[in-house]
């Protein structure tokens, strides 16, 4: 541990601070709480939400995983995982189903979620109505009434325009039949992972100085029309490493005439069935062109 | 077999390790020393001061050393550094009429009670590069004069006050609004705007205050008083019940006179702008205080149409360590979003290549 | 509808409302009938315009009450409601026609858009269907289906307060407000768009209330006429009655066209 900070870098004040306003999330699931956001020893943007949230709940026994695109070896995962190391001493790990938080950016991870586990997500931008309708005053009259009309407009404008709903990832949702939430950037194939999950789902934005949340068992659904369904991405390829055809693949071009390859963007997820004796499937060993 | 690409713990220890050597440059040169960063780079010290929002000149200057003179990413580590402070009491508003003036100018009268004092500024230097000073030891000496609070010295804009002729400053005791304990929420009030403002960008605020004077709500502004010095700092214990002096600090101070044509029920009178900053920094005070009487449109009826007088635009704005940081992040991986677009996209190209076979 | 046409649909007893210490509107009090168009006249600065923001919920109402009856049947004091009720009851089942048609239109989405809306507020969610519906009111509004995918910007001035009256009735309201809804528009435009809402009107059996500084506007759609002067009612009558035979100097007055109105 590194010499003259708290645990978890916070004061005891500012932590107590952030898990009032975490209460007050759960108790008014996808409901935005302003809180005092502190300066972090990471930039704005990286995670300061997410840090704070999860430096305001960590204890001594908790068992720490933190991921970024999915993966635990990032960069960003590395350095967050590390001010936890350097200020906390709490175990870390890199199995989803061994963390009791897991703090993400941008995924959520494949192996289902279980009681007593805690996601934190690090949030960009809370608002979703931010780009339809860019003054703070006006979103929150908006969320006060439920008058969620704008959102529609644009997902009709989005069919009408392109045939589908234009919004791959931070794909809009209403949790437990109330309020407009951002999901955070994960892609709209991890929106289903919300709905109804037995881990304690909880949003920090550090910036925008807002912590909302989702707890367990909540109903979220994802924005659609009846005959434009929301559905979630699909590809035709599977894993090049393990052979998964169930989860969120990234492509990587591996030349320069376009030939490219996909292969699990949640690198546990990947490890472990790799581990358990699963490979590539025999005829996804080509890449695809 | 694809090996991922996904970086690691080793290429950040090589990277922190290139940023030291970087930072200490070429090791035959010296290495500079806190106290000569604290006392000769003074101004870029006072800058990570005033945005870092805590004043202290030591670690000020240690934190211009560590970010190599990038002075947005020293006002971070300052800042960064202040979070993990505890709050010890909360100092009574400083006494500008009680400064020690190193420097005092007022651009709407000639001569006024307690004089012009220019101080150590560089209007009216040549902007020529001195080259004598690339040699070192060059240095002029004045006789010094001291810095005594001046009893005959009132604020310019007083003398327009007993005449009735600018607008009461609206006095309270309630204390102020605190952004580093409570978030920025709209609407905002002048004394939460202002706190915003004096922890705000330079550079942003130096451009709105610009777009002022440049026809995007013309509040036609003159530099009534400018006064940078020390002034007193000072607690009241709960213990004792009475104040202390616990030290002081430098501060410039702005007060900007502006036109306002009255209406129907109200007298035609001036209004105020206000900028005050940690340090000598003269060019941030008077930004803001253009910037400030910009934001009171709507208090004064006027019509906002420009963006120095929308509170939410520049308020939510101002802090570069939120900008920063935000504008920074989009160096970090996004794959994952990327590859969801790439799917709609191919997908959306997909059905109208159909379509149009049809 | 469950509200039966014997109740009036909206009751407005000693209705006030001040700028400052000056009252624009004072003690105005009338019922509206079901299927009634109420034609509001009156110099500018007589209080119109204030008088129809108080009723539509738009700006708090100082003193005396204004009840609507709902769908249900039951009586709404819009001057005690919260503004979520209002703001619901403005995009359910009342209608609101501003002058300026960028006050009630989304000008960055498109004309089915801006008619969808109203639909989805109140639960559509079939994306066919939605837009099926937006492209009949268009049509019965004369704009031409193919417009249903262009800005309101495109739209000449006519066109947009079309669209403006289509987004407001897609979801068949059962009181509109309507402020000098063809006050902007050229006079041959005027007619025109005045004659289609006549025959909506009628079709729908709206019930409106109607501000209008045009005596021949509140000929042709009002069925009662209030003439108002310095924030209070002067006279109030069937509107044949009132032209034809004013009772009161200042309605006679304004009937004769002397005052410029």
């Amino acid at each position: 541990m590194i010499e003259g900070y708290n645990f978890a870098y916070l004061d005891e004040q500012t932590k107590r601070m952030i898990r009032r306003a975490l209460l007050k999330a759960v108790a008014i699931p996808g409901y935005q709480v302003p809180f005092a956001s502190r300066e972090m020893p990471l930039p704005y943007g990286w995670g300061t939400g997410g840090i704070q949230v999860t430096a305001a709940i960590v204890g001594r026994s908790d068992v720490l995983k933190v991921i970024d695109q999915g993966a635990d070896d990032t960069t960003n995962a590395v350095s967050i995982r590390r001010l936890f190391a350097n200020t906390t001493d709490v175990a870390t790990t890199e199995r989803t189903q061994d963390a009791t938080i897991i703090q993400t950016r941008h995924r959520i991870p494949e192996t289902p979620l279980r009681e007593g586990q805690i996601m934190v997500f690090q949030v960009p931008i809370p608002e979703p109505l931010r780009w339809l309708e860019p003054r703070e005053a006006e979103t929150r009259r908006m969320h006060a009434h439920a008058d969620y009309s704008v959102m529609h407009v644009k997902l009709y404008e989005d069919v009408a325009r392109y045939g589908h709903i234009a919004t791959g990832y931070d794909y809009p949702v209403v949790v437990d039949g109330r309020y407009l939430m951002k999901p955070s950037p994960i892609p709209k194939f991890d929106n289903p992972k919300l709905d109804r999950s037995p881990a304690l789902m909880l949003f920090g934005a550090g910036r925008e100085k807002r912590i909302y949340a989702v707890p367990p068992y909540t109903a979220v659904r994802s924005l659609d029309f009846e005959d434009h369904p929301f559905r979630i991405e699909k590809w035709d390829e599977s894993c090049a490493l393990c052979g998964a055809t169930d989860s969120f693949l990234d492509e990587i071009v591996v030349d320069d005439r376009n030939k490219r390859m996909f292969v699990c963007s949640d690198s546990d997820y990947c490890q472990t069935r790799r581990a358990h004796g699963h490979g590539p499937a025999t005829d996804s060993q080509e890449a695809a062109e | 077999m694809y090996v991922a690409v996904k970086g690691g713990a080793k290429a950040i220890e090589a990277s922190h390790a290139l940023l030291d050597q970087a930072r200490r440059g070429d090791p035959a040169t010296p290495e500079l020393a806190l106290a000569q960063i604290a006392s000769q780079l003074t101004l870029s010290v006072d800058r990570v001061m005033a945005e870092g929002s805590l004043y202290d000149r030591e670690l000020a200057a240690l934190a211009v050393k560590q970010a190599r003179g990038d002075l947005v990413e020293a006002i971070f580590l300052l800042r960064a550094y202040r979070t993990t402070l505890p709050r010890l009491a909360e100092s009574l508003p400083v006494d500008t009429d009680a400064m020690r003036p190193i420097r005092r100018i007022s651009a709407a009268y000639k001569d006024l009670p307690g004089g012009q004092m220019l101080g150590p500024t560089f209007d009216y230097t040549h902007r020529l590069l001195d080259f004598a000073l690339a040699a070192e030891g060059k240095r002029k000496t004045v006789e010094p004069v001291a810095a005594e609070p001046q009893a005959d010295c009132p604020r310019a804009l007083d003398i327009l006050d007993r005449e009735g002729l600018i607008e009461k400053v609206a006095e309270s005791d309630a204390s102020p609004p605190d952004l580093t304990r409570d978030p920025l929420q709209f609407p905002a009030e002048r004394a939460l705007r202002l706190q915003n403002l004096a922890r705000g960008d330079e550079g942003f605020l130096l451009a709105l205050g610009y777009s002022t004077q440049r026809g995007y709500s013309s509040t036609h502004p003159f530099a009534g008083e400018i006064r940078i010095g020390d002034v007193d700092v000072e607690i009241v214990p709960e213990e004792l019940g009475f104040a202390v002096c616990i030290g002081e600090i430098r501060v410039t101070e702005c007060e900007m006179i502006n036109q306002f044509q009255g209406s129907r029920d109200l007298p035609a009178q001036f209004t105020r702008g206000y900028g005050l900053v940690f340090g000598e920094g003269e060019r941030k005070a008077m930004a803001m205080a253009l910037v400030d009487r910009s934001l009171r449109a709507g208090e004064l009826g006027e019509e906002r149409t420009s963006p120095a007088q929308d509170e939410e635009f520049v308020l939510s704005h101002a802090d570069n360590v939120e900008a920063s940081g935000f504008v920074q992040h989009l160096k970090l991986p996004h794959y994952v979003d990327f590859q969801s677009e790439l799917n709609l996209i191919r997908r959306i190209r997909a059905d109208q290549t159909r379509e149009a076979a049809e | 509808m469950s509200a039966s046409s014997d109740e009036p649909i909206l009751r407005v007893e000693g209705l006030r409302k001040n700028y400052g210490s000056r009252a624009v509107c004072d003690g105005i009090s009338f019922d509206l009938w079901p299927g009634e168009v109420l034609a509001v006249v009156g110099e500018s600065g007589a209080g119109k315009t204030s008088l129809l923001k108080c009723l539509s919920g738009q700006t708090p109402i100082d003193a005396g009450h204004a009840f609507y009856r709902n769908a249900k049947g039951r009586e709404i004091d819009i001057a005690a409601s919260d503004e979520t009720l209002l703001k619901r009851l403005q995009r359910t089942e009342w209608g609101l026609i501003h002058q300026n048609p960028r006050d009630g239109l989304r000008f960055g989405v498109s004309a089915g858009a801006n008619v969808g809306e109203r639909l989805m507020a109140l639960g559509a969610r079939h994306y066919g269907n939605i837009r099926h519906e937006a492209g009949d009111w268009l049509q019965r509004l004369e704009i031409s289906g193919d417009r249903i995918d262009d800005l309101p910007s495109k739209f000449s001035g006519g066109m947009q307060q079309r669209l403006q009256i289509a987004r407001n009735l897609v979801t068949k309201p059962r009181l509109v407000f309507m402020d000098e809804p063809t006050g902007g528009l050229d006079v041959s435009v005027q007619a025109r768009l005045l004659d289609l809402l006549r025959v909506l009107v009628r079709d729908l059996g709206l019930a409106a209330v109607l501000v209008t500084h045009d005596l021949a506007v509140a000929r042709l759609l009002g069925d009662r006429l209030l003439v108002m002067k310095d924030g209070k009612a002067v006279e109030l009558g069937l509107v044949d009655q009132v032209l034809d035979d004013p009772q009161t100097p200042y309605a006679q007055l304004l009937v004769s066209s002397v005052l410029q109105i």
